[in-house]
């Protein structure tokens, strides 16, 4: 409880610490498959697990109170509106773009190293 | 940092009652030091911030009509011979969860009032941090060096630069900050400053929430910028 501090045995830390190690692999290995749904889907997966891990272990959110979850982790979920409407309005565009100037006839080069 | 906060048996109702009585009862509503509060309340305005970016990068990168270069391939670095993807972002990416494990050990040997091993770990943090901005630094390098500019690129969409240079930007200077703070908070753990103040080290975990933070708009960036 607060007056002690967030006090907790040091073995969580280290699975927690070792699980970003695993997860951040597989993150890393998603970069080598290809593109796809099943490609995405894995590198969301991934991102949520890190994220919850780090915010409910290690920024100490599982041991608080129910009034102090909901006060920080509520706001965030109005961004997920902001992405729908940002993801729609951007797709007009693309489509106006396209209409109004055509496709692209940029032709991109490959970084050489 | 005094301990003003309010305890009892009465204030352990957990669930739905628990929010209620926490919001509603004549008293501090969340049960934390309030350090740790105006903490995580400037880290949910944050969040805002980096989500603006991310939303941003996200419309621009719908809305182009040029190609968006690969990530993949701009990121690769040559390593025995190869060209391997994304080394340079995956190494950064694991100095930062390094870190942020010292950290959170750091903090837990802030509440044993361990001090040596408090400003040790804290210590490592920051060197692991400092690692990151180097790395940050040199990729920024690379990118300007091959005609990257926030304006345009040779690669493809002209959004890629302006998209990268402020976020990756935006999430260094957060890194910046932080090891500014916690060398800070290290050399105070040390000298003794707090146990002036009655040996309180919650100070330690305050750090630690920023400190987790920018690891954890790390993982977003890494997702959404780097891999998708």
């Amino acid at each position: 409880m607060a007056e002690e501090g967030q006090q907790h045995p040091l073995r969580i830390y280290w699975i927690m610490w070792g699980a970003l190690f695993v997860l951040s692999g597989f993150s890393y290995a998603t970069d080598f498959m290809d593109d796809g749904p099943v490609r995405t889907f894995l590198i969301l997966l991934f991102m949520m697990l890190k994220a919850g891990g780090i915010i409910w272990i290690f920024m100490h959110m599982g041991w608080e109170r129910l009034a102090l979850k909901l006060a920080i982790l509520g706001p965030p979920v109005a961004i997920l509106v902001l992405i729908w409407l940002m993801s729609y309005e951007g797709l007009y565009i693309e489509d106006t773009r396209v209409e109004y100037y055509g496709e692209s006839t940029m032709e991109p080069q490959t970084p050489h190293h | 940092m005094s301990e003003a906060v309010v305890s009892g048996a009465e204030l352990e109702a957990a669930g739905k009652q628990g929010v209620v009585d926490d919001f509603s009862r004549d008293k501090q509503v969340f049960g934390v030091p309030w350090g740790k509060a105006m903490m995580w309340i400037f880290l949910l305005s944050d969040t805002f911030i980096f989500s603006c970016f991310l939303v941003g990068y996200m419309s621009v990168r719908i809305a182009t009509t040029d190609p968006w270069p690969s990530p993949s391939e701009v990121f690769a670095l040559q390593a025995f011979g190869y060209d391997v993807p994304l080394l340079l972002i995956a190494i950064m990416t694991f100095v930062l969860i390094t870190s942020s494990g010292t950290m959170a050990l750091a903090v837990n040997m802030g509440y044993r009032k361990d001090r040596t091993k408090t400003f040790w770990l804290m210590i490592a943090t920051a060197v692991l941090g400092a690692t990151f901005v180097s790395m940050q630094a040199y990729e920024w390098t690379k990118l300007i060096s091959e005609g990257v500019r926030p304006w345009e690129n040779p690669f493809g969409a002209a959004q890629f630069g302006s998209s990268f240079f402020m976020i990756t930007g935006f999430h260094g200077m957060h890194v910046s900050a932080g090891v500014i703070y916690l060398l800070v908070i290290a050399f105070r753990v040390r000298n003794g400053f707090y146990e002036k103040r009655g040996g309180n080290y919650e100070i330690v975990e305050i750090t630690g929430l920023y400190w987790h933070f920018v690891d954890l708009v790390w993982v977003f960036i890494f997702a959404f910028f780097y891999l998708w």
